[in-house]
């Protein structure tokens, strides 16, 4: 029933990018609910949420202004417009990547940091307690003996 | 009262080796062939028994929470020597593929003024058989190792090891490496105006356990050494690293 209703209405539409600017623009605003959902349960942050975001605005301005992409197609010599389109997805893609692997590297130096300092400030609270321990037996034994005098 | 020389013993999954290793140096000691130094082991985050083993037969033990690789055990063990004001540190394996008697060998080169030095099993030419690839590998980078410093050095992967005060804090303080500190480091300290200086030592084959340099990690390894020291000239310091958060406790 509502799939003879989509496609009546898919039907309707002409020319082609008509639908092409209904399908961008629901996957934008898909984008923009899924990633809003991500930060209201605190699974994203909202530092890494606005590259997302800024997507989502970029998709919906190409769809609703044809001739941009054709602009930028001529612009960056692409035989067609859904080429440049690839082109700049992947390039998007990459960027993404190498900035997440900059980060990473840099979690793990701090991680590696934190953990030494861990580890070596375990190492000297033990240290600590054991010297404490050891006055505190020496102290016990010292008054037990000049107890034991004055009994 | 504290000594002033600390022995680092790096250490992942040596439980079954570690408590010997240790006791063997303490025997040195107690025999009066080593100076009095304190041991450390850093246990890289092993799921055996490796530091209840060390702690038993006598060892400090500083334990990371997970493992965090040979570079970063052995930067903990300077950070900590630095925190404890040790006045320079010593540093094997704890495979047993070092010999404890030699360690005098390496205390009398840092009298003699090096800031480093290098136990090399192949200036006496009686070094165990090792395998193709990792023979290629100390080939190279002895080759690459010796052009950089300017003297021959035959051992640039030798994890048994001298270090002066001055080496000390350069270590901790210039972007230590935290997979495979050898041959880079070796020239780092080179270019810091360090001295380092190889001495012969007799090594073992190791006595079990895993040995670092495995499977794909040698391509790795290669890999890593040839870009190190292509960059070395260019590079910048460790940002996070100086000065070092983890040594000086800021």
């Amino acid at each position: 029933m509502i799939s003879t209703f989509v496609n009546d209405w898919l039907q309707e539409m002409t020319p082609l990018h008509e639908r092409q600017q209904v399908v961008a623009i629901a996957g934008a605003a898909a984008i923009v609910l899924i990633v809003f959902e991500l930060v209201r349960r605190r699974k994203l942050r909202e530092e890494f949420s606005w590259v997302w975001i800024l997507t989502a605005i970029g998709i919906v301005v190409l769809a609703l202004n044809q001739g941009l992409l054709t602009t930028i197609s001529g612009w960056v010599g692409a035989a067609s417009s859904v080429s440049t389109l690839f082109f700049g997805a992947i390039i998007f893609l990459i960027a993404l990547s190498v900035q997440f692997s900059v980060r990473l590297s840099r979690l793990t130096h701090r991680q590696r940091t934190l953990a030494q300092r861990l580890a070596l400030l375990e190492e000297e609270l033990a240290e600590a307690r054991k010297q404490k321990a050891a006055a505190e037996r020496k102290d016990r034994a010292r008054s037990k003996t000049s107890s034991d005098e004055v009994a | 009262m504290r000594a002033s020389t600390v022995l680092i013993i790096p250490a992942y999954c040596e439980s079954g080796r570690v408590g010997d290793v240790v006791r063997s140096v303490r025997r040195q000691i107690l025999s009066g062939q080593l100076p009095a130094i304190d041991i450390l082991v850093v246990d890289d985050g092993s799921p055996d028994a490796t530091t209840l083993e060390a702690a038993a037969a006598g060892a400090r033990v500083v334990r990371h929470p997970f493992n965090l690789g040979y570079g970063c055990a052995l930067h903990s063990g300077y950070s900590a020597a630095i925190r404890s004001g040790y006045d320079r540190v010593l540093q094997m394996d704890a495979d047993g593929q070092h010999d404890p008697t030699m360690l005098a060998r390496l205390i009398e080169a840092l009298d003699n003024g090096a800031d480093i030095a290098l136990g090399s099993r192949y200036l006496d030419r009686n070094a165990p058989d090792s395998s193709f690839a990792r023979r290629i590998g100390t080939r190279l980078f002895s080759w690459i190792a010796s052009r950089w410093i300017g003297t021959r050095i035959t051992d640039p992967t030798s994890g048994f090891q001298g270090l002066s005060r001055r080496a000390l804090e350069s270590v901790v303080n210039d972007g230590f490496p935290e997979d495979y500190p050898d041959a880079d480091v070796l020239v780092q300290h080179h270019r810091s105006g360090l001295v380092v200086r190889e001495i012969p030592v007799i090594m073992h084959e190791r006595l079990g356990g895993l040995s670092m340099h495995r499977g794909s990690r040698i391509a790795y390894y290669g890999y890593k050494m040839l870009v190190t020291l292509l960059l070395l000239p260019i590079r910048r310091a460790t940002p996070l690293r100086s000065p070092d958060t983890v040594a000086r406790g800021l």
